[in-house]
């Protein structure tokens, strides 16, 4: 659409290019606006859950209930029910990874924020990074390094020459396409989203400055942005759950005595 | 597939690649993850779950206090049963012991007081025999000086001698109860 769009006027469709964002003081690279949002979600879900936990009262406070209920929808549904009795050790890490990535990715459509810091891939990785060393360390410190891969490499049950096959399909799958499609995952769905937001308001915008026949399609336009909007609150919701599910099942796994 | 496409494009045209991570954004992210985990792991996580552990307790301990009383409640019951089952008991037995008993203080005073009654006749019978027999005495003398003295008036004659006069007596009696 946007390259129709640049044909026919002079309509500069949006790009990579609205994710680089220039930093705000000088040439320093810690001054953008994706590093000001991660620092401030990390303000914002510290003193809202702090807040919201402080009394631990037995009868929650509409604030405490608010906060509970974020915890115990990712201590009870993610962490007890895919990770099982060991899984309280695990709570605090999706808790955070979690809400971390619920807050980041909201922004994308919280007024004047309006920026979905995981569209920035950067942030993806690291997280996936955590994961990836996380269930790893889980997996060797649970059945020692060398059961674990040859758990890995030579999957129990399987015929040998089956192993030509699979053996690769295992290792790159557990160091590989495990740590990449996690941030992929993540990162694609909010780039993808901010873009299509930009391209329906952006592109509202200059067609209100067009001919009258322009004029009167904007509003569709705009309306295309608004419904899209919605669709992404419930995407950047979805992906935050996949991210801290998928994290849990691969720690289950790491816990698991069989394949 | 399509976004590849988009982002290739874009790279194509604006010259940067989104798939590259900035070195400045991955320390950022790394620092500003962290912090956030050390802030939600002490001072989040474990108020949370003190709140449940209370809660969970609060529902536990108000459903065991309820447990304990019923539990002394039908103690109670039963001990008061048991003690209302010894009373009904020992009241029967109370009772069973009286009518026996009053049967049987019946039975002393019926036996004392018939002894007494025989008592009481023979004591009666025996009184009324002395008397009889004192009264037989006693008149049997003053019938006997009295007719003397009659007859010794009538007959003029001094009927001192006690055995004549015992003897008179004795006559006149036994004619008394032949002619009687």
């Amino acid at each position: 659409m946007g390259v129709r769009l640049a044909s026919e006027g002079g309509f500069k469709p949006p790009s990579t290019a609205d994710f680089e964002l220039p930093p705000v003081f000088g040439d320093n690279p810690y001054t953008t606006k994706p590093v000001f949002l991660v620092f401030f979600s990390v303000i914002l879900v510290s003193v809202f859950f702090i807040l919201a936990s402080r009394k631990a009262a037995v009868v929650p406070s509409k604030l405490q209930f608010a906060g509970e209920s974020i915890y115990s929808f990712v201590r009870n549904d993610l962490a007890r029910d895919v990770i099982g009795h060991e899984f309280m050790r695990f709570v605090p890490y999706l808790f955070t990874l979690f809400t971390f990535i619920l807050t980041n990715n909201l922004f994308g459509i919280i007024p004047f924020l309006q920026f979905p810091t995981m569209s920035r891939v950067s942030f993806p990785y690291v997280l996936a990074i955590f994961t990836f060393v996380i269930f790893h360390y889980v997996a060797v410190k649970h059945k020692g390094l060398i059961a674990y891969l040859k758990e890995i490499m030579f999957m129990p049950g399987v015929p040998k020459p089956v192993y030509i096959l699979l053996t690769p399909i295992e290792v790159a799958t557990y160091f590989l396409v495990r740590p990449l499609t996690l941030s992929l995952r993540l990162f694609a769905n909010m780039f993808a989203g901010h873009l299509l937001l930009l391209v329906f308001i952006l592109g509202g915008e200059h067609l209100l400055q067009g001919a009258i026949g322009l004029k009167l399609v904007s509003p569709f336009a705009f309306a295309f942005g608004i419904g899209l909007t919605f669709f992404e609150f419930m995407v950047q919701c979805l992906q935050a759950y996949i991210f801290t599910l998928l994290t849990a099942l691969y720690i289950a796994g790491a816990l698991a005595d069989e394949h | 597939m399509s976004l590849m496409s988009i982002s290739n494009w874009a790279a194509a045209e604006e010259g940067a690649n989104p798939l590259i991570p900035h070195t400045a954004e991955l320390v950022v992210g790394f620092v500003a993850f962290s912090l956030l985990f050390l802030v939600l792991r002490s001072k989040v996580v474990p108020m949370f779950e003190k709140a449940f552990s209370e809660r969970t307790e609060a529902i536990q301990g108000g459903m065991e206090k309820a447990e304990r009383a019923q539990l002394e409640a039908e103690k109670a019951l039963a001990q008061y049963t048991t003690q209302l089952n010894e009373a009904r008991g020992e009241a029967a037995k109370i009772r069973e012991d009286a009518r026996v008993q009053g049967a049987a203080i019946i039975e002393d005073l019926r036996n004392k007081a018939a002894e007494e009654a025989a008592r009481i006749t023979a004591a009666a019978v025996a009184s009324i025999e002395a008397e009889r027999q004192q009264a037989v005495t006693s008149l049997r003398n003053e019938v006997g000086s009295l007719a003397t003295e009659l007859a010794g008036k009538i007959v003029g004659e001094a009927l001192d001698d006690q055995v004549r006069q015992s003897r008179i007596v004795d006559r006149f009696i036994a004619d008394l109860e032949k002619s009687k």
